[in-house]
């Protein structure tokens, strides 16, 4: 067994008592790096060379992949997109400075869907990545690099983001853990935005001690996002061996049923019976405008990431189209810069937003956000937390769905209402289907409440044992 | 047929607060080209504005002043336009809820409605280095920097109105020492809405916006321009199209702007970067509490306590400086009505003459006082006192170091007066004769000869006593 393949706590175990240092971790992870990304494509960035210094100068630091939307001094940040082509952002974000002080060593950018706008990290300027459970299927998305390379054991820990479910389904997918904290647990400082009133960045990792371990060093307040929150935060590791004895768990109905993948559904119901088992008291519960999530998310994601991309005009920085005027720089900047999906995206937000449609579409959404809202915060007044599927099928194949819009966008169905609200949640592993693909329960907690969400995670994990299982990765 | 005005004026002031409103990088003016940016101010990817509470200050401040009611909770909306200069491809503005809105501003005895005052922020400058070549560059130092916008209801009904507004606004915005409110260096612009109707109808005419004017003299002449084209036009039959139009200062006219500028949709919506930030009613009434008196209420207290004319009162706090200045010298001296007349009198004079404000000036309060006070006590005459003033403001040193320095001291003794008086009725019969004939102002003449002959230093009230003595005798 390679060190590459240790969880961070392990990992750290064994410095503690000498018998490794990262140098050693960082060097078995770019052998695994030089078998498989030709056939994973997890990473648009590598430096081997800077990360190996940089374990040296850090015998305690824990290898960490960014998604390539995070912001990195120096380094390439692109947003899997050639409209940033070029671009090495003069600051890190909030979460990489909190990384640095930390000592983690930095092992690449993760690739992902361009501006995060998709389910299955199809739609990058560099390609896709393969999901290394079956490399004919896709990882999920948008964090598909960070999901890919930490299954792969490409990374020991993983940042990725998420606005609609963009950590957890991937997660779910490739069959780790991936957690998408409170919005304003951890700061956005640095994060290319995609939504802002969405967006949140989240860890994705082998195990659940890793993710509170990981949690850990990002979480907090930072001056320099606004709406990051100033409150303290707990030490989430030492909260994960209380058990669910007595934890009050909802499950809402709404969450199962037409559309839901069979092994699916009773791979969660499984879940569902085991935390029963374990004292956790289960009962149904109703979200009852779950059914308006998907829609009100499609009209206000891209209404803000309309105005968040507007700034990639090839006037400042990045791809810049050779045009005699400025009008034309403009739009040959923007056509030639952007893809497919990004291109979608923006057009339905600039209609949503412009005069004559604003209030039937953008404050309309804003209404039923407000309602969808509500429904959480009736069910958590009286439950700790809320057990769904994490994605309605298992991992599909490469190209299945990438034609087909609206059939992608229902891959967030279940993780949309979550950012809706602002909410943290978790996705495990909760069993494979009969192919062999992993399938991922998501847990979801009042705002703040992370650690429902780690005693639950973790209990479920150590009493199952799912998280153990690894992919054989085969060559393409 | 007469027809009537209405103007609105929308005004945009650059506070002048140390940093930018939404990061922490320096405002100064006339720094080297992006040498004052950040990631924040530049729009970088990933970058977040996060509010400077300095400028929320100054900009509830200014609200209280234009007597705003204040808006519970700080929101901020998004602005989208392209523009080279616009960092982001758009602006933090307000829209939705105003930070302050439903204020009056007492424009000579008539009140002026404020519909609202907002906060945003700058955009950047774009700089052309040369006409030749097709090249454009920007300069990203004024992004960010706050911006205060303060529209006035259509109610403003002259070109006159409208200076008067503008000057009143400008005197409360130094007042409250919350921008330099310099039209050249663009921290004070103005743009205006024209319409005009025939006098007595209810409904406004078609309206036309004015951009481009850098002073107040030009707001004046743009509009009364635009006032007497609109009025030819319809004079003439023609009918007002609604556009926008530039003043160009040098040919003295308004320009039509392509109407292509007209079709913007700006698609505000809320900045979800930006949590809505409370305002606190105790951190209003602490701002009240700290509000300087203001134009008005101190013009009412000059004329009261000072018993100082409507005119001289106006002129004195026409600018927070020259008030504070005068308060200073009658606390010196205590004679506020000389000192208004010397104040508004010949040291305006002495600014004019300079181009510098009484701060600049370099006379201080208690030697205006002093030789105000040599005056009084006829120690100087008036004469003398306007030739010391200059030397003053240049050598610095009192009034009466420069009267002994020049041996200035008026002649006040009447034995060396008497010789001098006895000599010019010897030598003057005939301005003798006239005088005791009945021609009072030959007198004059005769005080004159003394006057001259003492070059000026003869206490000329006690000549003319000690004249009128001897003529009556002789
Ligand atoms: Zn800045």
């Amino acid at each position: 067994m390679g060190l590459n393949e240790l969880t961070a706590h392990e990992m750290l175990a064994k410095i503690k008592k000498k018998e490794i240092c990262s140098h050693e971790v960082v060097k078995d992870i770019f052998k695994q790096i030089e078998c498989f990304e030709k056939d994973i494509n997890a990473y648009v960035f590598l430096d081997k060379q800077a990360s190996l210094n940089q374990a040296k100068a850090r015998p305690a630091g824990i290898p960490v992949a960014v998604k390539d939307n995070i912001c990195t001094k120096g380094k390439p940040t692109t947003c899997g997109s050639k409209i940033l082509s070029g671009f090495r952002p003069p600051y890190n974000a909030g979460v990489i400075q909190k990384l640095e002080a930390s000592k983690a060593v930095f092992i690449g950018k993760t690739n992902m869907d361009e501006f995060a706008f998709g389910s299955s990290t199809e739609t990058s300027c560099f390609g896709p990545t393969r999901n290394p459970w079956n490399l004919k299927t896709i990882p999920g998305g948008s964090s598909g690099g960070s999901a890919a390379a930490v299954s792969a054991d490409q990374a020991i820990l993983a940042i990725g983001s998420d606005t609609g479910g963009s950590i957890r389904q991937p997660a779910a997918m490739c069959g780790v853990v991936g957690l998408k904290p409170t919005y304003g647990r951890v700061s956005r400082f640095g994060l290319i935005a995609f939504a802002s009133s969405l967006d949140q960045i989240g860890v994705i990792t082998k195990d659940v001690e890793d993710a509170a371990l990981l949690l850990n060093m990002i979480a907090g307040h930072d001056p320099c996002d606004s709406t990051s929150v100033d409150l303290a935060v707990p030490d989430y590791t030492q909260v994960l061996r209380a058990g669910v004895k007595g934890l009050k768990i909802g499950i809402p109905k709404e969450y199962f049923g037409r559309g839901i993948d069979r092994e699916v559904e009773d791979s969660v119901r499984n879940a569902i019976k085991k935390l029963s088992d374990l004292g956790a008291e289960c009962r149904e519960v109703s979200l009852p405008h779950t059914e308006f999530a998907v829609s009100v998310y499609y009209i206000l994601a891209p209404a803000e990431a309309s105005s968040n991309l507007a700034r990639y005009d090839g006037i400042q920085y990045g791809y810049r189209a050779k045009e005699e005027n400025l009008l034309d720089t403009y739009f040959d900047t923007r056509k030639q810069g952007f893809g497919r999906e990004v291109k979608r995206r923006v057009i339905l937000g600039t209609y949503a937003l412009s005069s004559g449609y604003y209030e039937a579409y953008y404050i309309k959404a804003q209404k039923v956000r407000t309602l969808l809202k509500k429904d959480f915060d009736k069910v958590f007044s009286r439950y700790d937390l809320i057990l769904t599927p994490t994605s309605p099928t298992p991992a599909f194949n490469i190209g299945e769905k990438i034609n087909d819009p609206l059939k992608m966008y229902l891959s967030d169905i279940l993780t949309i209402p979550v950012n809706l609200a602002g909410l943290p949640a978790v996705s495990i592993p909760c069993g494979f289907t009969a192919s062999g693909l992993p399938i991922g329960l998501q847990i979801i907690a009042k705002p703040f409440n992370e650690e429902a969400i780690f005693k639950c995670a973790y209990a479920f994990e150590q009493n199952t044992g799912y998280h153990l299982k690894k992919p054989e990765i085969e060559h393409k | 047929m007469k027809y009537e005005a209405n103007i609105g004026l929308e005004v945009h002031v650059q506070l002048s607060t140390k940093s930018k409103i939404f990061c922490g990088c320096s405002t100064r003016f006339g720094a080297r080209p992006n040498s004052q940016t950040c990631p924040v101010c530049l729009g970088l990817p990933g970058s977040l504005p996060v509010l400077n509470k300095e400028v929320l200050n100054r900009a509830v401040k200014v609200a209280l002043a234009l007597n705003c009611k204040i808006a519970g909770k700080l929101k901020f909306d998004r602005k989208n336009y392209f523009y080279p200069d616009l960092p982001k491809n758009y602006q933090i503005s307000q829209f939705g809820e105003p930070l302050s809105y439903q204020g009056y501003l007492e424009v000579a005895g008539r009140r002026i409605g404020i519909v609202r005052v907002h906060l945003e922020e700058d955009a950047g400058k774009l700089v052309h280095p040369e006409l030749s070549v097709k090249t454009s560059l920007v300069d990203f130092n004024r992004a960010g920097i706050p911006l205060l916008e303060i529209v006035s209801t259509p109610e403003i009904s002259s070109p006159e109105e409208a200076y008067r507004y503008l000057s009143l606004l400008k005197s409360i915005l130094g007042y409250l020492e919350i921008s330099d409110c310099n039209m050249e260096k663009g921290s004070l612009r103005c743009d205006a809405n024209v319409s005009i109707r025939p006098q007595g109808t209810a409904s406004l005419g078609a309206k036309v916006e004015i951009k481009n004017m850098n002073s107040f003299k030009g707001v004046k002449d743009a509009l009364s321009y635009e006032l007497s084209r609109q009025e030819k036009m319809l004079a003439g039959g023609e009918r007002i199209i609604q556009e926008t139009r530039l003043w160009d200062a040098a040919e003295g006219v308004t320009k039509s702007m392509r109407s292509k500028e007209e079709a913007h949709d700006y698609r505000y919506f809320p900045e979800p970067d930006l949590v809505p930030f409370v305002i606190e009613p105790a951190e209003i009434e602490a701002i009240k509490d700290q509000l300087p008196e203001l134009p008005g209420s101190k013009k009412e207290r000059f004329k009261k306590d000072y018993f100082l004319s409507d005119y001289d009162a106006g002129v004195l706090i026409s600018s927070k400086d020259l008030a504070d200045y005068f308060e200073e010298c009658v606390k010196s001296y205590n004679n506020p009505k000389q000192i208004s007349n010397w104040i508004t009198g010949e040291v305006l004079a002495q600014l004019n003459l300079r181009h510098v404000r009484i701060k600049e000036l370099g006379l201080l309060a208690s030697h205006l006082a002093e030789l105000i006070k040599m005056v009084d006590s006829e120690e100087i005459n008036i004469k003398m006192a306007k030739q010391i003033l200059p030397e003053l403001i240049e050598k610095k040193s009192s009034p009466a170091e420069i009267v002994k320095n020049r041996g200035l001291v008026q002649v006040s003794s009447k034995d060396q007066l008497a010789g001098i008086i006895d000599k010019a009725i010897e030598d003057n019969p005939g301005s003798v004769k006239d005088y005791q004939g009945g021609k009072v102002r030959a007198l004059e003449f005769l005080v004159g000869r003394v006057m001259r002959q003492t070059k000026g230093m003869a206490n000329p009230r006690m000549v003319n006593e000690i004249l009128k003595e001897r003529l009556k005798n002789s």
